[in-house]
């Protein structure tokens, strides 16, 4: 029998109420008991003295680019880095290619991913064919094949009558929704639309378009009373939205990105393509916000949106550059040193965010220390200031705007099923 | 001047483009003489790097590449291996390795000479980068001014037109504002890009409220693709509420000098009879931009060396 025994460590649990110092043990990959001073033999011991241990972290957005585009990520890299990240568990959009829109390719990414993978991989299934926006995917074959929600990630759904039928349709096999929120008024555009696209002389993004497409969203799930999930919201408005939708009792969800709860559109200053992300970083007055929605409760989850692009899509010009943001390796120390260290949130808070709520909206069975669950496990250590560094990361895409930011917090282990994956 | 690239105004100080201003009076004085062939530039080669049309920007660099003997070669992405799919800085870097000292570049994007010239030796000159600035088109235009009615402080320059996609405008505003003068824009609502006050201009809500008194009236080209994009609905709305017209010209002090970075839409933003009279400058324009092209070079490749 393998057993793994963590000694001493501040273990926090938002699910399970648990903050307090402890040992777990692990027995064949399942936790197997919690308590204190706890006694076997033979057991591989890691002692957490000073660290804290809590639910593996689940990230519920992100792109792991195979099949496709290998050549800015794949699985292999992907799960190494989700592990450095902190995370046990990552669910993949479906933007590839081919697109992940039929159960064949659902089950090419489960295979590669058992073969491949270090942390266990969600796929997220397209909501239309070829993320076309017109016909709907085979969405019940997709769950059976494993697909845990479906999005056209990567661009709005263009028409409120097909959104209207995928939000009624997952509906009945109960799979969430999660709606990419752009509005054609984006289009073209490549920073947030405000002072620094004036100065840059680069076409803007409204936030607006965001928003737009968010009150279609809220509308639908009310007047369908269907849940939908908002992938990265970015925008004070966006908050605002969805705090008086959830007062209404509207079955909406959301989640926000690490590096809008870090960054802002000041860092785009010198056409650095690392910042271009969609949507944009916005500025300091919605970074507050997003802040704000994350305290009060407005925000359900924290995603990383792990968007690695190869140097070749990123060293052009800012308009022609791709969007998005490698940010698995970033996203726990961005988090706990703009919430936690801050004073904004708590770590029981942070562990609800990122491990608890992601887990639940998508449904799977993960982000809490239950005896007898899945051994997937982070240790943190909050102590730790380090200053980051791009050209360490695991993963292929180095497209990061926060290199040399001094941060607080690092994850130290990553266990999944049992077996440590990562160890700093 | 101490610097490698003249990528924009925005934080040139005055003293600075003050001595740009004094070179460039030297140099017209060279340009007028009817021998327009100094040594200023011998020994020294300017590539021009044109990603978008031009005429008169890219022949007064091509010119003022050749009265002060530079070795000079134009390059146009139509017919270089821009067109074979080669990137930005594929191109810059085989450039510069061909000990080219000056590159001078427009292209239709912001931000692209400041990623050329973060790749490359040679010092980069923005002939004009998107939406973004055109710094020698501001410097040509001050020093036209200057030339006229003497230094800009106090004065009240008005800018009319399509705002949003000027980067005329933005370097103006800088430039300008940075020699005294007071700024003032309109443009229709439509083509009023977010926060440009926090570049330093004043806007005002009419184009006659702008020229009102003004000192300056500089119009800015309309392109007809605006109107299918939805930004206005014809050309002859954008001239009754937007255009320079005489009634418009009347409206400004009596010495009003009237500018345009051209090409020009005539009975467009500028009607053809203001563009006859006597304080039309457009043409003195053309040659200040000789003039100040020519000091830049020269002073970039002494900064440089």
């Amino acid at each position: 029998m393998e057993k793994l025994l963590i000694k001493n460590a501040k273990i926090v649990c938002a699910k399970n109420k648990i903050n307090k110092v402890a040992d777990l043990l692990i027995e064949n990959g399942k936790i197997k008991e919690i308590g204190e001073n706890i006694a076997v033999g033979n057991a591989e011991t890691i002692n957490a003295e000073n660290l804290t241990l809590i639910p593996g972290m689940v990230d519920m957005h992100c792109h792991l680019r195979e099949p496709g585009y290998e050549y800015k990520e794949n699985i292999y890299t992907g799960s190494r880095a989700a592990a450095k990240g902190g995370f046990t568990s990552i669910a993949c959009m479906a933007n590839t290619d081919p697109v992940n829109d039929n159960p064949a390719v659902t089950t090419a990414i489960i295979e590669t991913a058992k073969r491949d993978s270090v942390v266990n991989v969600y796929p997220i299934g397209a909501v239309s064919k070829n993320l076309e926006g017109k016909e709907l995917v085979e969405m019940g074959l997709m769950k059976e094949a494993g697909c845990v929600a479906f999005s056209d990630d990567g661009k709005g759904v263009a028409t409120s009558k097909m959104m209207y039928n995928a939000l009624q349709y997952a509906k009945q096999f109960e799979v969430p929704v999660i709606s990419h929120c752009e509005d054609k008024l984006a289009e073209g555009g490549c920073v947030n639309e405000g002072i620094m696209s004036t100065r840059l002389g680069l076409p803007g993004i409204s936030r607006a378009a965001e928003e737009i497409m968010l009150f279609r969203e809220v509308s639908l799930s009310e007047a369908l009373n269907v849940p939908v999930h908002i992938a990265h919201i970015s925008t004070k408005g966006s908050v605002d939205i969805i705090r008086n939708a959830k007062k209404r009792g509207v079955k909406v969800t959301c989640e926000t990105c690490p590096h809008y709860i870090a960054g802002t559109e000041e860092m785009t200053a010198e056409y650095d393509t690392s910042t271009k992300v969609n949507p944009p970083l916005r500025t300091e007055e919605d970074r507050l916000a997003i802040i704000e929605g994350i305290a009060d409760g407005t925000i359900d989850a924290i995603a990383t949106d792990h968007a690695p692009h190869h140097i070749d899509d990123k060293m052009v010009e800012y308009q022609l550059a791709s969007m998005g943001i490698s940010g698995f390796e970033t996203a726990f120390s961005l988090c706990y040193t703009n919430l936690v260290e801050t004073g904004k949130i708590s770590m029981d808070k942070l562990v609800e965010l990122m491990c608890t709520k992601p887990a639940e909206i998508l449904n799977i069975s993960k982000g809490s220390l239950s005896i007898g669950a899945d051994a997937d496990i982070t240790i943190i250590d909050e102590n730790k200031k380090h200053s980051i560094d791009v050209a360490a990361f695991v993963s292929k895409g180095k497209n990061n705007p926060f290199d040399g930011w001094e941060v607080k917090g690092q994850v130290h282990t990553t266990i999944v099923k049992g077996t440590i994956v990562y160890k700093a | 001047m101490q610097r490698k690239d003249l990528l924009g105004l925005e934080g040139v100080s005055r003293s600075e483009i003050e001595e740009i201003l004094q070179t460039a009076v030297q140099m017209k004085k060279i340009l007028l003489s009817g021998n327009k062939k100094t040594p200023h530039l011998q020994g020294k080669s300017v590539v021009t790097l044109f990603y978008e049309n031009s005429t008169r920007t890219r022949v007064s660099f091509d010119l003022a590449c050749k009265y002060l003997s530079a070795a000079s070669s134009n390059v146009s992405a139509s017919s270089s291996s821009v067109s074979k799919g080669e990137t930005l800085l594929d191109t810059a870097r085989t450039l510069d390795r061909m000990e080219v000292d000056i590159l001078v570049m427009r292209h239709p994007m912001g931000g692209a000479p400041h990623l050329m010239a973060k790749h490359v030796k040679a010092g980069v000159i923005n002939a004009g980068d998107g939406m973004h600035e055109h710094p020698t088109q501001a410097l040509l235009d001050i020093m036209t001014i200057q030339e006229k009615m003497g230094p800009l402080d106090g004065m009240k320059i008005a800018i009319a037109g399509d705002i949003l996609h000027s980067r005329v405008a933005r370097s103006n505003i800088y430039g300008m504002s940075a020699m005294g003068a007071e700024v003032h824009i309109a443009a229709p609502q439509t083509m009023m890009p977010y926060g440009i006050e926090q570049l330093g201009a004043k806007v005002d809500r009419t184009i006659d409220e702008a020229v009102d008194g003004a000192n300056v009236i500089m119009g800015l080209r309309i392109q007809k693709e605006r109107q299918s994009a939805g930004l206005f609905p014809s050309i002859r709305e954008y001239h009754k509420f937007f255009g320079i017209d005489e009634r418009r010209v009347a409206l400004a002090d009596k010495d009003v000098l009237i500018m345009h970075p051209g090409p020009v839409n005539r009975g467009a933003e500028i009607s053809s009879m203001v563009m006859a009279a006597d304080n039309c400058v457009i043409d003195e324009q053309v040659t200040n931009g000789v003039a100040i092209r020519m000091a830049l070079l020269f002073m970039l490749t002494r900064a440089n060396n």
